[in-house]
């Protein structure tokens, strides 16, 4: 990919930042991303003319910047969000992809399914009313969702009197909080977002905060180094043989890189037939280069004709993940019908699809009090538990703490075809012997 | 600057490509929708990066109004044939003698609504379960909530209640036979995206995206092109200006703007300072404030 950069002036080579928004309804999670979307200039004028258009509807003084997220007709009927709403904007610095996800605890699914893909998560808490069940309840699905970076926004300063004991007052208590979680770094803020106090640009009112406005600090949080560079891992999903008279033995392996960085000449494993090989060459489109890393999307071409498909996981030979059939997972349940020990579902992890059984619930997450119930027998809709799976297949995974891409999963059911769990792996289920591969032990 | 950066375009590419390589495995007859515009444009590029050496793995299918602009039917002809690729054309004019479309009594009302029964008979009569569409979620509210994978049963309707999440990058692709999906590989990318991306390729686009000498008379707040199907009513004039178009689509709805943009560089400028969307040219989106909504259920792409 370096050779296709180019120092263009139209070009920016800016980073990709991807962040979700959790709040409850009257946090104004909303108004602020419409705030960052109106402050950064990412509105355009028939996009405000709609919006006075719809605030003259429903009455409102000033424009409503919530009109700008609640999309859907449902939404505005009922004035909440009740979807994961994808949200675009860019400053010279970054483009950023927001997440907008509801806050209510039905909504779980919601936040799960924005949290995903999401470098950070950023959280609303009322000045008024600090931290309450639901900010908690946010801050662990963030910190499951193995979010790197949280974002506490203390919201509506301006209704108490944006005093500074009120804001310490709630960060202190959420430091507290925070000692339960899995996440490195927190950063407080002090908003109003109805007015864009500290949003992008720093409030008169609040002299006492010396931080950084919220939209600076998105700018330049660090955030390439929370990618896992030290598995080389690549999920083939496609093999390339386009069998013309050019190409005749021409053959790619293709996919995504999920974690690490490959370097042509080096040694790698094919899991789960341990069969071995060097790389020949990597392929962008036209272009050989010498070393890709994730989330890079190539081809790859071994040295040796060896058998290799869709689902198989090329490794290095001095990194290599678990190789197992049973796996313990926390899993968020997404559906109406619940999960019950005991039935067979499709599990689709990496681009490997193979059948599992849930062998047992072995406890469920009170997710407001972080409380462990070890007497559960199912998950509803929204419970998230730790279960022990064994599949069909071989999974080949790394730990989703350690390696999110090689440790997310999602279950279908066989019936419906709906997505019913999301999953990260915590770990193997039992001590079993690890295959050799030839004398590597992995 | 860090060793293993990515920037946005490619980060966004490498996305799209696997996107399209998931959908190329798991399903049985993918078709890959082109208009000539150029965010479908830009899902050929992707398609070529994910599968080159080899031909694509599907064909690539243009859903034709019968109002398009003459100019980009003819770069469509030359840019497909010349990468060698299979190209269907499936056109709304059969759609309406054949009696499976039938146009509204205000004759220059736009034909995207057309476009749907002749789609879903296409996606039928070739078995399509898969259909790639250059749709974006920066364009309009109802779209910043689909999918990546939108799900249509077998009449083609979407159901915003009621679509599968999509966690990860880890897509479910499982449907029963009769079902298809569109699919959105640059769901992702805006406006601004797009034609940085064009300008990095260093990609060919119809000509009429930029500065041209063009005859056009005023109607709802655009500069509408005079033509074959479209005539100005007898208070409007008609009036020869320097204008491009932003979007590409319909003749009938698709308005001109007033520009002197002769690159893909001056148009990445331009965007920059733009003070209306891109839909705000599209006469078709200002029917309700849920027009894209509306549209969309009934199975527009």
């Amino acid at each position: 990919m370096q050779a296709d950069i180019e120092n263009d002036s139209n070009s920016p080579q800016i980073e990709l930042l991807r962040f979700s928004t959790c709040g409850s309804v009257d946090d104004g999670k909303s108004t602020l991303i419409g705030r960052l979307l109106y402050d950064s200039k990412s509105l355009f004028e028939d996009q405000l003319e709609a919006l006075e258009r719809s605030s003259r509807l429903t009455g409102d003084a000033d424009i409503n910047l919530a009109n700008l997220t609640d999309g859907l007709r449902a939404e505005r009927e009922q004035g909440i969000t009740i979807d994961v709403a994808y949200r675009y904007y860019a400053t010279p610095k970054r483009k950023f992809i927001v997440a907008d996800t509801p806050g209510h605890t039905q909504y779980t699914r919601n936040m799960v399914t924005g949290a995903s893909t999401a470098n950070l998560a950023v959280i609303l808490i009322d000045a008024r009313h600090g931290i309450i069940e639901q900010s908690r309840r946010h801050s662990f699905l963030a910190s499951l969702l193995g979010i790197p970076h949280l974002v506490l926004c203390v919201n509506k300063m301006d209704l108490v009197e944006f005093s500074q004991d009120r804001f310490e007052e709630i960060r202190s208590e959420f430091e507290q909080f925070s000692t339960l979680l899995d996440i490195r770094d927190i950063t407080y803020f002090p908003v109003s977002a109805l007015n864009g106090d500290n949003v992008v640009e720093l409030s008169g009112n609040m002299p006492w905060y010396k931080g950084p406005p919220l939209l600076q600090f998105l700018e330049n949080v660090h955030i390439a180094n929370d990618r896992n560079f030290a598995y080389p891992r690549l999920p083939v999903q496609w093999v390339i043989r386009p069998r013309s008279d050019e190409f005749h033995d021409f053959r790619a392996y293709s996919g995504q890189i999920a974690s690490g960085v490959f370097r042509v000449g080096d040694d790698v494993i094919v899991l789960p037939s341990g069969r071995r090989s060097k790389i020949k060459e990597i392929k962008q489109f036209e272009d050989s280069v010498p070393l890709a890393y994730t989330p890079m999307s190539v081809a790859v071409v071994l040295e040796d004709q060896i058998d290799v498909s869709r689902g198989d996981v090329i490794v290095t030979t001095d990194s290599i993940p678990y190789v197992t059939n049973e796996i313990e997972a926390m899993v968020c349940w997404m559906h109406d019908q619940p999960m019950l020990s005991g039935r067979k579902y499709e599990i689709k992890h990496t681009s490997r699809s193979t059948k599992a059984i849930v062998n047992e619930l072995m406890y469920r997450v009170n997710i407001n009090t972080l409380g462990e119930d070890y007497r559960a027998v199912s998950l509803a809709l929204n419970e998230i538990g730790r279960v022990r799976i064994r599949t069909q297949q071989p999974m080949i995974f790394d730990e989703y703490r350690k390696n999110r891409n090689m440790g997310a999963f999602i279950l279908i059911d066989e019936a419906t075809h709906a997505t019913v769990g999301a999953g990260m792996i915590c770990e193997p289920a039992k001590e079993i012997p690890m295959p050799q591969y030839d004398g590597y032990v992995i | 600057m860090d060793t293993y950066s990515l920037s946005h375009l490619d980060a966004l590419e490498s996305a799209s490509i696997h996107i399209m390589r998931e959908v190329a495995a798991e399903f049985q007859h993918p078709v890959l929708l082109f208009s000539g515009g150029k965010d479908s444009l830009c899902m050929l590029r992707i398609a070529e990066k994910a599968f080159r050496p080899a031909k694509l793995p599907f064909p690539v299918m243009h859903i034709d109004t019968g109002h398009n602009f003459p100019e980009v039917i003819e770069f469509r002809d030359r840019l497909i044939g010349s990468m060698g690729e299979h190209l269907i054309v499936r056109g709304v004019e059969d759609a309406i003698s054949n009696g499976i479309a039938v146009e509204t009594a205000d004759g220059d009302v736009s034909r995207n609504r057309l476009q749907i029964p002749t789609l879903l008979a296409a996606l039928e009569e070739f078995k399509f379960d898969a259909a790639f569409g250059g749709g974006r979620r920066d364009e309009e509210k109802a779209r910043a909530k689909e999918r990546i994978y939108s799900f249509r049963d077998s009449f083609g309707q979407w159901d915003p209640k009621n679509q599968r999440p999509e966690l990860w990058n880890l897509f479910n692709g499982k449907i029963f036979s009769g079902e298809n999906i569109r699919v959105f590989p640059i769901s992702d990318w805006t406006e601004l995206d797009v034609w940085q991306y064009i300008e990095r390729e260093k990609m060919e686009i119809p000509n009429i995206y930029f500065s041209h000498q063009r005859d056009v008379f005023f109607r709802d707040g655009q500069w509408l092109s005079t033509g074959p199907y479209m005539s100005p009513k007898s208070n409007e004039t008609v009036e020869n200006r320097t204008v491009r178009f932003r979007t590409i689509g319909d003749m009938v709805c698709t308005g001109a703007i007033e520009s002197t943009a002769t690159s893909v560089a001056d148009i990445i400028d331009e965007i920059a300072v733009f003070r209306v969307s891109e839909r705000g040219g599209r006469a078709d989106d200002r029917f309700s404030e849920t027009a894209m909504e509306d549209r969309k259920k009934e199975g527009y792409f």
